[in-house]
């Protein structure tokens, strides 16, 4: 008789080929390719940046580890996806912003919104927007004073006072009428030309600024394949065009690229929208998540009281993933278009 | 009739707020001080227990097709006494509490009680009903207000705990009202659900 308790056996279902690629992993990625950015914050602010991203992260890690240990759930910290929230989150604030601020951010980004719905890829929407709503609808002021990169870096400790602060490029892009916004269009242009635009030596969050240094980041994130390129792309094409169609100040291509590369659009792109807890998991899903986005993003700055709208259009977009993924759930293979609607009911 | 039962659904199986998702309106638009909350909270409890008292008492006099009409004007009466009273007395409570406490007539909780218990029930299983209700729905309101002006505002009934830069100032916006509710709600079904399987 075979003895099958004991047999030296290993069956295990498939796939029997593994990739070497772990959540972890995943991560790390991302985390690397937001070091070019971090790196031209640190530039641009002062070494602040750097410490107010070591502070978010630690904060993050610690509120993710505490909470599972706590209620005697595996632990889920080595996994790095907490890491990203915490950069992400101190990447969306402004460089001056207190240390224990950020740290209320955090736990709410992971206690809350995290991990109180199931933890890692159970969350609805993004952890690291979801913190900074939280942030600014509570601290509007700090959350909205940016400091002057040509006026002097943020000191390490001490109080936000002493900075000088700027005003970031979206808000000379805004304005109660069509007049003032184009007059305050050529002030802005008069300020920051393109070149620094791009490169990013301009007022604003801690993280967003640069827009060389995200799309260096997400290049590299599509190349290693965590990404598709779908969603970043349709997110910005869809900006780029309804600015360039609709600009409210100089020529079009002008509006296009100061809309482009001012506020949190790449940073939102390249690392926010694809999310992969919340976003589609579909190409064509993610194509009309990244449409939906650069809508939102584009009413919200032309229409909202807010002059930035990256990070609402982002969440309200999450909360249609569910939504787009069941529209755009693909057919079985070997299905007849007869067949097509049935399968697709079920 | 068995009083501990009654507290014990009023307070925690069957609670008007956390249980039977009643009242939302006011619980939600008024629980940013605990002031408002003790004032909120005593005002339905007197309401509820006096009409839930009323319509058990003239509950077989009232035709069946329109006894939603008489619980309106039962309660209706007994809401204008108690606006009455509180802006004589109490004014700065019925400044803050506003409009919420007329529409106390058109709490569910009061009308879902006057439906659901007083209508069906003698009068003074009726009246323990209305305080163990109203208890339910005044406790929920004071841990809302609790969490609400401490973490939101920073004070505790008007003194400040919290130095006024810290205030996590989304709490006392309506938001915070939704997440504060939300979270309360799935803590008691948490609760329910284990104390159900610890039996």
């Amino acid at each position: 008789m075979t003895d099958y308790k004991n047999l030296k056996l290993i069956a295990t279902s498939s796939p029997h080929i593994r990739g070497s690629e772990r959540t972890q992993t995943i991560m790390l990625d991302v985390i690397i390719a937001m070091l070019p950015a971090l790196a031209f914050a640190c530039f641009n602010f002062g070494i602040r940046a750097l410490t107010v991203v070591i502070v978010s992260v630690a904060g993050c890690m610690f509120f993710e580890w505490l909470y599972r240990k706590l209620l005697n759930k595996p632990q889920s910290v080595m996994d790095l996806s907490s890491a990203v929230t915490g950069m992400l989150l101190a990447f969306v604030c402004p460089v001056q912003i207190p240390y224990w601020m950020i740290l209320i951010g955090d736990f709410f980004a992971i206690v809350i919104v995290k991990q109180l719905f199931g933890g890692i890829g159970k969350n609805f929407i993004n952890p690291a927007l979801a913190g900074r709503a939280i942030l600014l609808a509570s601290y509007a002021g700090t959350m909205t004073s940016w400091v002057d990169p040509a006026a002097g870096k943020a000191a390490i400790l001490g109080s936000n006072v002493d900075v000088i602060t700027a005003a970031t490029p979206l808000s000379y892009m805004s304005g109660p009428d069509a007049a003032s916004i184009a007059a305050s269009f050529e002030q802005l242009k008069g300020t920051y030309d393109v070149t620094q635009m791009f490169l990013g030596q301009i007022g604003g969050s801690l993280g967003e600024v640069s827009a060389l240094m995200l799309i260096i980041g997400g290049v590299y994130l599509i190349w290693r394949k965590v990404i598709n390129w779908q969603t970043p792309v349709c997110y910005i094409a869809t900006v780029a065009v309804l600015t360039f169609l609709f600009p409210r100040g100089g020529t079009g291509l002008e509006w296009m690229l100061y809309s482009i590369f001012g506020g949190g659009l790449m940073l939102g792109a390249f690392f926010m929208a694809t999310d992969y807890a919340t976003s589609p998991v579909t190409k064509k899903g993610q194509i009309i998540f990244g449409i939906g986005c650069g809508l939102f993003t584009v009413l919200i700055r032309y229409f909202g009281s807010y002059n930035e709208g990256v990070c609402y259009s982002i969440m309200v977009m999450n909360l249609f993933v569910a939504l787009i993924d069941k529209y755009t759930k693909p057919t079985r293979f070997g299905v007849v278009t007869s067949d097509k609607k049935e399968a697709s009911a079920k | 009739m068995n009083f501990g039962k009654q507290l014990k659904e009023g307070l925690l199986t069957q609670n008007p707020v956390l249980v039977q998702v009643l009242g939302m309106c006011s619980t939600m638009a008024i629980t940013t001080s605990m002031a408002n909350g003790i004032g909120m909270g005593i005002s339905v409890l007197i309401i509820l227990t006096a009409s839930n008292v009323v319509i058990s008492a003239i509950r077989k006099v009232v035709p069946d097709k329109i006894r939603i009409a008489m619980f309106i004007v039962v309660i209706a009466g007994f809401v204008t006494c108690v606006d009455l009273l509180l802006q004589a007395f109490v004014p700065a409570i019925a400044a803050s509490l506003g409009v919420f406490i007329p529409l106390i007539v058109v709490n569910c909780i009061i009308l879902g009680r006057a439906e659901s218990f007083s209508y069906k029930n003698g009068v003074v299983a009726s009246f323990v009903d209305g305080i163990c209700q109203g208890l339910g729905y005044t406790v929920v309101l004071l841990v809302m207000c609790f969490i609400r002006e401490l973490l939101g505002a920073g004070t505790l009934a008007g003194f400040r705990i919290i130095p006024e830069q810290f205030p996590i100032g989304v709490l006392t916006l309506p938001v915070g009202g939704f997440l504060v509710l939300g979270f309360l709600i799935a803590a008691m079904q948490w609760a329910l659900s284990k104390s159900k399987e610890g039996k």
